[in-house]
């Protein structure tokens, strides 16, 4: 179970990003955090792996403070929590299969990783998970030649090499059209149902939210505006959560 | 300014004084004098030089000569010339008139001589100093005429003689004795290049990360930790450098020949790697008990001690190994040269390398034990422990900033370069742990960024041209010494070239990999160093262009390379082998500039 008390983060020259939100996540749950942009969601997701350092607040998971993590614990939460990127975040000159190793480095022998050295299961198990979101084909190449689909399936497949109890996914389908987003969500989906892992996803789209998650959070301006089933966002919820002007489009 | 056009006016008229008056006074102090670039004397030498620079001395010919003499009289005698008949098929001379005052135009006929080839006419007293009066130069029959002056000479009763001397080259034109140096001196200067440059990268790239602000920026520290590691640096250095030397003294003691060294160089590292292979932790069996950790801790320190031995070995091996080739190699000797050397610059760096990995090995133990005492135990007692290790560490530092200080300014008074800086660095060390959170980080990597950029940019700002100058008081006169000076050089300006393109990189894939529980080595091998290569090899490139400019002149200031031979070529005004060398450097430059923007467009 992950549970968010008061977490709070202010960025320097004093900008608000989080203001005392709170909530949990129960294991195995697929959470969207809704919100408009520069609402906090980022913000939120990284402060629970700590890219980003809360300023205040407690993120506990499994009855670990994350937040009180020494350097070294926070490299072995860390791996336990995958992580998917709006932006895909691969590294554009290496290899597709390389990219998908990555996701080992939490568990490997640190020295031999350095030279590029992966244990035969971490490799037979990168080119598995390439498989599964159907890109098997393309292990050899290098990741700035796959197509922008392609590039946030081998970020799917990176967050799965940690063998993830936790995947936070950070606006996934943001930069794809939208056959493409169903096609992602939808490994996301089975990420959650078949391995049972706990999903916090970001997302713009409300009809992704209806059709994907069990739960919302919405944020605004920092602030937790709604906690509830994605069918209870109404007409009025909306507008508290996107402002008067916003008009609904899917 | 609309409304004041007269203002306007007034100030544009002002500025256009002020624009006169800076020019004035720029051609007064740089003596432009334009009387000078019309003098006779100076458009001749200036003529001179320009035809002497445009004709490098590059090849020539072997040459041999025809002497052709006739006897003529100064002034005309009592008695009639005797006449001379010519011997049928020998060139022979004709000069009429036969005699004639001095100073009297004369004309000088040859007669089947070599066709077609040159060479001066000279009068020749019975002293035998010779003097040119006249150049000719014979046509496809061998026949010349020429007009001459005679000299100025005392009136003589006996004849004095002419001599024609006819130059043809023989065979095909060869190089030059000034080129065939040339060629010489400019290979050195680019192997001087390549050596330094070399030199350079090797210490720029791990410099270079150290130097990147966005990487160092997220090391903090808790103060525990930073002070045991500062206090665990140098103890570690001590002792990894006194090692290597005992070791080293050890070896030599027992035996340098070279079955041993290779023996021992093909060994030690299989006695490494099954060190390794035991103390690696195994996933999921993380020892937590003591007795597990200390026994790893003696096999590391084991595996540093074989490293060293190791070490020890490679550079005895290449030493004796080169030394046995020099021989059999016959001309290919420079090989057995070049492994001696290596073997030589190994056995000089190995302490060093010693010294940096006991002391990577200590700092980073104790800064681990501070920061997992950071950790644990509770804000009190962690203050109380900073109290002492940032006094201790304090005085460290500031005691080892004496000892420097004391080497270059030989103070040789303790009091002032010991126990004042030992003590001045406890005090600075108690008020920061008195004034710091206890449990607070402070920017350890944010510090060290800043001290290695300001040490590289306090090497960059001394131009080679300098460096040189201390390098050849201590390795002689030559091109070691220019690579020495180039390479310090290009470290510095490697190091903050490749930094700044550390610091440009994306940081999304940076986060990616970070967020996957890689420790910081990992991120930067998965997620910079990927991203760094290209710009890296095309700096790389640039460098070594600007390093071959670079040691064409560093021989100006005995650096060796082509810039030694120019100078001096200059200063015994030998302008056409001037102008060999500075072809050569152009060929060079030209040659590095397209070799390195085609290795650039292939790699990047």
């Amino acid at each position: 179970m992950l549970e968010i008390s008061n977490l709070t983060k202010i960025y320097p020259g004093n900008v608000l990003a989080l203001d005392r939100v709170s909530f949990t996540v129960q294991p195995g749950e697929f959470l969207a955090v809704i919100g408009l942009s520069g609402s906090g969601k980022s913000t939120l997701l990284r402060c629970i792996n700590r890219l980003v350092e809360p300023t205040s607040g407690q993120v506990t998971w499994n009855g670990v403070d994350i937040t009180q993590a020494s350097a070294e614990e926070l490299l072995r939460i860390r791996r336990k929590i995958g992580m998917v990127f709006q932006h895909f975040n691969l590294v554009s000159r290496s290899k597709v299969i390389t990219n998908v190793l990555a996701g080992r480095l939490g568990y490997v022998n640190p020295a031999l990783s350095l030279v590029n050295r992966f244990p035969r299961t971490d490799v037979e198990m990168a080119l598995k998970q390439l498989k599964r979101v159907g890109i098997a084909d393309q292990a050899h190449k290098r990741a700035d030649e796959l197509s922008g689909g392609q590039q946030q399936r081998v970020g799917v497949a990176r967050a799965m090499m940690q063998e993830p109890e936790m995947v936070l996914a950070d606006e996934p389908v943001a930069s794809l059209d939208p056959v493409l987003a169903h096609s992602i969500m939808q490994h996301l989906e089975s990420i959650n149902r078949e391995d049972g892992v706990m999903v916090i996803c970001s997302l713009h789209f409300l009809d992704l939210v209806h059709r994907y998650a069990h739960r919302a959070i919405a944020l605004n301006e920092g602030k937790l505006m709604f906690d509830g089933a994605p069918k209870d966002i109404n007409d009025a919820k909306f507008k508290e959560i996107y402002g008067q002007e916003a008009e609904r489009v899917g | 300014m609309k409304r004041w056009p007269a203002l306007r006016s007034v100030a544009t008229g002002l500025a256009v004084v002020l624009v006169v008056l800076i020019y004035a006074y720029a051609f007064s102090v740089t003596d432009v004098n334009f009387e000078t670039t019309r003098s006779e004397t100076r458009l001749t030498n200036l003529t001179r030089i320009l035809r002497a620079l445009v004709h490098p001395d590059i090849f020539e010919h072997e040459r041999e000569e025809q002497i052709v003499e006739t006897p003529i009289y100064l002034p005309c005698p009592q008695q009639p010339i005797p006449q001379s008949q010519p011997v049928p098929g020998e060139p022979y001379l004709i000069v009429s008139p036969a005699c004639a005052d001095a100073r009297q135009i004369i004309e000088v006929e040859g007669v089947g001589l070599w066709p077609e080839a040159k060479g001066p006419v000279n009068f020749i007293p019975p002293s035998g100093a010779s003097l040119t009066i006249g150049l000719f130069e014979t046509d496809s029959n061998g026949n010349f005429k020429i007009e001459a002056q005679l000299p100025n000479r005392q009136p003589l009763a006996d004849p004095q003689t002419l001599r024609a001397i006819a130059r043809r080259n023989v065979g095909g034109p060869h190089l030059s004795p000034v080129a065939d140096v040339t060629i010489d001196k400019i290979l050195e200067t680019v192997f001087l290049a390549l050596l330094a440059t070399t030199i350079g990268t090797i210490l720029a790239v791990p410099i270079s990360f150290i130097a990147a602000k966005n990487l160092m920026d997220k090391v903090r520290s808790p103060l525990t930790s930073v002070s045991l590691s500062l206090v665990g640096w140098p103890l570690g250095i001590w002792l990894g450098a006194s090692a290597a030397g005992s070791i080293g003294r050890l070896l030599n003691a027992a035996s340098a020949s070279l079955a041993v060294s290779l023996a021992g160089a093909l060994l030690s590292p299989l006695a490494m790697w099954g060190a390794v292979a035991w103390a690696l932790p195994k996933e999921g069996t993380r020892a937590t008990k003591w007795g597990g950790r200390v026994a790893r801790g003696l096999v590391f320190a084991l595996i540093i001690g074989i490293f060293i031995l190791f070490l020890h070995f490679l550079a005895n091996l290449g030493l004796s190994l080169g030394k046995w080739l020099i021989e059999p190699l016959g001309k290919l000797g420079f090989l057995g040269n070049f492994v001696v050397q290596l073997g030589d610059s190994l056995r000089m760096v190995t302490p060093v390398m010693a010294g940096l990995i006991g002391g990577a090995a200590v700092g980073g133990l104790a800064g681990r034990l501070g920061q997992q005492a950071a950790d644990r135990l509770a804000a009190a007692p962690i203050k109380g422990v900073n109290l002492v290790t940032a006094a201790v560490a304090g005085a460290v530092v500031f005691t080892l900033i004496g000892r420097v200080l004391d080497w270059f300014y030989e103070v040789q008074d303790p009091v002032r370069t010991l126990w004042l800086p030992a003590a001045a660095g406890a005090a600075v060390g108690v008020v920061l742990a008195l004034r710091a959170q206890p449990k607070a980080t402070v920017p350890i990597g944010t510090t060290v960024y800043y001290i290695t950029r300001t040490i590289l940019n306090a090497i960059r700002s001394v131009e080679p041209l300098i460096m040189v100058i201390v390098f050849v008081v201590w390795v002689g006169i030559g091109p070691f010494a220019g690579a020495l000076a180039l390479g310090l050089h290009t470290v510095a300006a490697l190091a903050k070239l490749f930094s700044e393109q550390v610091e440009s990189i994306l940081p999304g894939p940076l986060e990616a990999i970070q967020a996957t529980g890689a420790n910081r080595l990992q991120t930067i091998a998965f997620a910079v160093v990927p991203q760094v290569i290209p710009p890296y090899i095309s700096f790389l490139m640039y460098r070594w262009d600007i390093n071959v400019r670079m040691s064409t002149i560093i021989g100006f200031a005995g650096g060796g390379g082509i810039g030694f031979l120019l100078q001096q070529n200059i200063g015994i005004l030998n302008y056409r082998a001037a102008s060999t060398q500075m072809l050569a450097i152009a060929i060079v430059v030209a040659t590095m500039d397209y070799l390195s923007s085609t290795l650039r467009q292939r790699f990047v």
